[in-house]
């Protein structure tokens, strides 16, 4: 019988190579090879450099305006006469979503290693906008790559973009999604190695990215711990973030993954429906793989090739996961389940009208998941729900899953 | 001794340096690809690099991503691949046949069931892209078991720190990626290739393969000059394309096309 061994911390990982159990690992091409040990060398000594950190910390305050408010979602409460449920806020962030934590410290990284030129991929448009802002401010050179399925359903996002000054290249190979652009901009790594930085959006890829993007956006949940002590003097019960790649979510978790008592609950996206093959729940539908540099679970065919995902979110529409994400489902501590595109949609609406909150559409996969579980619990159940985005970039694609006219 | 080792001494002994030739398994259907293979030794290549078809190939350009894409309509799988290996076997016992291709179609085959049946259906090395040393050791020692070479590849960015981590495990022959990017888009540079020839001799003894911007047979000429084989690829793929686009299907048309262009590259290296 195979034991699962239960580890003394679920903080530690990666190892030194990067894995996760099984997950992660550096799966690469060797031209890439030693420009991903220089940035994990960059990287590493960044960490222990207190002048990166003081300068993160004041940009986060300054800039993207950190600490994120914590919010008592006084009217879902009520409504669903469950759970207490509370947001942490990072639709509130500079550019609107979680992802300006990553871009900032990336690109400081980035910085300090001499770097001019930063590249990104991008799916809702999140990640690109906030690396296009970043390098605005500190004046550095940006081109995004994305899906021409997603330029069209994230149009507001382009244009932001490009007012911003960043070179927006369409993808249109494969789906024209988040995995297509990626697969582009490491095409684009390859042959630019010397001048150019690739800035990942999510806690995957090749290490030391997956750890990386994580620690960035562990602020998430290290704020949540001490707004929820002040709130309430206590520790939550539950955590609920949606995952694509897994960085809002992991940066949410990572700071609880050692406190038994707080459930975890990552929220992938169920497209229309796990049993129609047209999701993008990769723990759920997806089997062990090596993709984009790292290995994780994977919707792939028999004969290993990657699988298209759909979601109605841009943002969550790719067939893999971060390799922390795939080692914690294994390992059990993190519960992993999906909400589908309808769930999400009527998630959305009822958070507009009774919070005054327009989610993005992937965060409104999380509330999905609230909806469905806060009912029964008991009213002193503390819950936390991180509202990754705002969903201004989601409304036409929202009328038209409605047929309503603008 | 291997087929491998075979044919780079034999090359050696006629004081010439090798052709190898890439063309991907299916493409653009098996029937055709089977008649280009059986074709390739008598048109001049010297090894022959079958690609295992995947559907996101990050170190690719747009010729060898396209040339994918046409097999993965017909659901080519590496079952299909070695059955093609092995049917090639059946008329011609010496040149040697590296599979190149990503991880994950490996990977989910299984590493061992991978090595055992490569090496019964005749393929003699693997070339696995996004394989490094650092992860190559999961799949190693089901290699060595049955006898599938491991080839490596070194970049320009490879650092002289690192290539004895690369060469150490690395058998059959060695391949260079000439330039900095993707299959097929920049040209390699003489200067650069002699620098970096010399910086790999000076680690290992095995035989140099260097691809990646070889289009022409000039260019195939000059840069098998200063190693032991020039590696087409992407140049290849495209006759198969405008060939099979302009024949329809038409496996002997196309195949005539493809053996033309690898006689004149042929002619290059010789």
């Amino acid at each position: 019988m195979t034991v699962v061994q239960t580890p003394n911390t679920f903080r530690a990982g990666a190892d030194e190579n990067g894995h996760f159990g099984i997950f992660g690992g550096r799966y690469v091409a060797e031209t890439l090879m030693p420009l991903i040990l220089e940035v994990e060398k960059a990287y590493n000594a960044a960490k222990a450099d207190p002048k990166f950190q003081a300068d993160i910390k004041s940009y986060n305050v300054h800039y993207a305006g950190r600490p994120s408010a914590f919010y008592f979602a006084e009217r879902l409460t009520q409504h669903l006469g469950g759970a207490k449920i509370y947001f942490k806020r990072e639709e509130l962030n500079h550019t609107g979503s979680h992802k300006i934590n990553n871009c900032l410290g990336q690109i400081l990284l980035a910085l300090r290693m001499g770097k001019k030129r930063i590249i990104a991929e991008t799916g809702a448009g999140q990640h690109g906008v906030a690396t296009a802002t970043v390098c605005a401010r500190f004046g550095l050179k940006c081109v995004v790559y994305m899906g021409t399925k997603d330029i069209e359903r994230q149009k507001p996002n382009v244009f932001r973009m490009k007012l911003l000054g960043a070179e927006v290249f369409p993808v249109e190979k494969g789906t024209g999604t988040l995995k297509d652009a990626m697969n582009e901009a490491l095409r684009d790594w390859v042959a630019n190695v010397d001048t150019t930085y690739y800035c990942i959006g999510t806690a995957a890829g090749p290490h030391p990215y997956p750890t990386m993007v994580r620690d960035f956006q562990s602020v998430i949940g290290d704020e949540v711990r001490e707004q929820l002590q002040e709130a309430e003097g206590r520790l939550p019960d539950s955590v609920v973030a949606c995952i694509g790649g897994g960085s809002n979510a992991i940066g949410l978790f990572h700071p609880f993954l050692d406190d038994a008592s707080v459930k975890i609950i990552g929220v992938e996206a169920a497209g229309r429906g796990i049993p129609t093959g047209a999701h993008a729940a990769s723990l759920t539908g997806g089997q062990p793989g090596v993709l984009h540099g790292n290995r994780t679970y994977l919707l792939q065919d028999k004969n290993g090739q990657i699988q298209d995902a759909h979601s109605i979110s841009a943002g969550l529409d790719y067939p893999g996961i971060g390799p922390e994400h795939a080692w914690l489902n294994d390992v059990k501590r993190v519960q992993y389940v999906s909400a589908t595109d309808d769930e999400a949609l009527e998630a959305f609406q009822i958070c507009s009208k009774l919070e005054g909150i327009i989610p993005a559409l992937e965060s409104a996969h999380a509330i999905a998941h609230v909806l469905k579980i806060a009912p029964p619990l008991p009213k002193d159940h503390l819950m936390v729900v991180c509202m990754s985005g705002r969903g201004d970039k989601d409304v036409f694609a929202i009328a038209d899953a409605l047929g309503t006219k603008m | 001794m291997s087929r491998i080792t075979k044919r780079f001494d034999a090359l050696k002994a006629q004081g010439r340096s090798g052709l190898v030739t890439f063309v991907t398994a299916g493409d653009p259907d098996m029937a055709t690809f089977q008649k280009i293979l059986n074709g390739l030794p008598a048109a001049g290549a010297d090894v022959i690099e079958v690609g295992v078809p995947f559907s996101d190939p990050m170190a690719d350009g747009p010729a060898i991503q396209l040339s994918s894409q046409r097999a993965l309509k017909h659901d080519i799988g590496l079952k299909d691949i070695f059955a093609s290996v092995a049917a090639f076997r059946k008329i011609d016992a010496d040149t040697p046949i590296v599979l190149m291709g990503y991880y994950n179609p490996i990977y989910r085959y299984g590493g061992d069931a991978f090595a055992k049946e490569a090496v019964a259906a005749g393929a003699d090395g693997v070339i696995i892209v996004d394989l490094p040393p650092e992860e190559a050791g999961e799949l190693l020692p089901a290699l060595n078991k049955h006898g599938l070479h491991m080839i490596f590849l070194t970049a320009p960015t490879s650092s002289d720190a690192r290539l004895p981590a690369i060469l150490n495990n690395a058998s059959g022959f060695v391949y260079y990626v000439a330039v900095a990017g993707v299959t097929g888009t920049k040209s390699a540079e003489e200067d650069s290739v002699k620098q970096a020839m010399k910086r790999l001799r000076a680690h290992t003894k095995l035989p140099i393969a260097v691809g990646f911007g070889i289009k022409t047979p000039a260019q195939a000429k000059t840069i098998s000059a200063l190693c032991d084989a020039a590696v087409v690829g992407s140049a290849i793929v495209e006759v198969v394309a405008q060939s099979s686009q302009k024949n329809g299907t038409a496996p002997d048309a196309v195949a005539a096309d493809v053996h033309r262009f690898v006689k004149d590259l042929a002619a290059g290296v010789r």
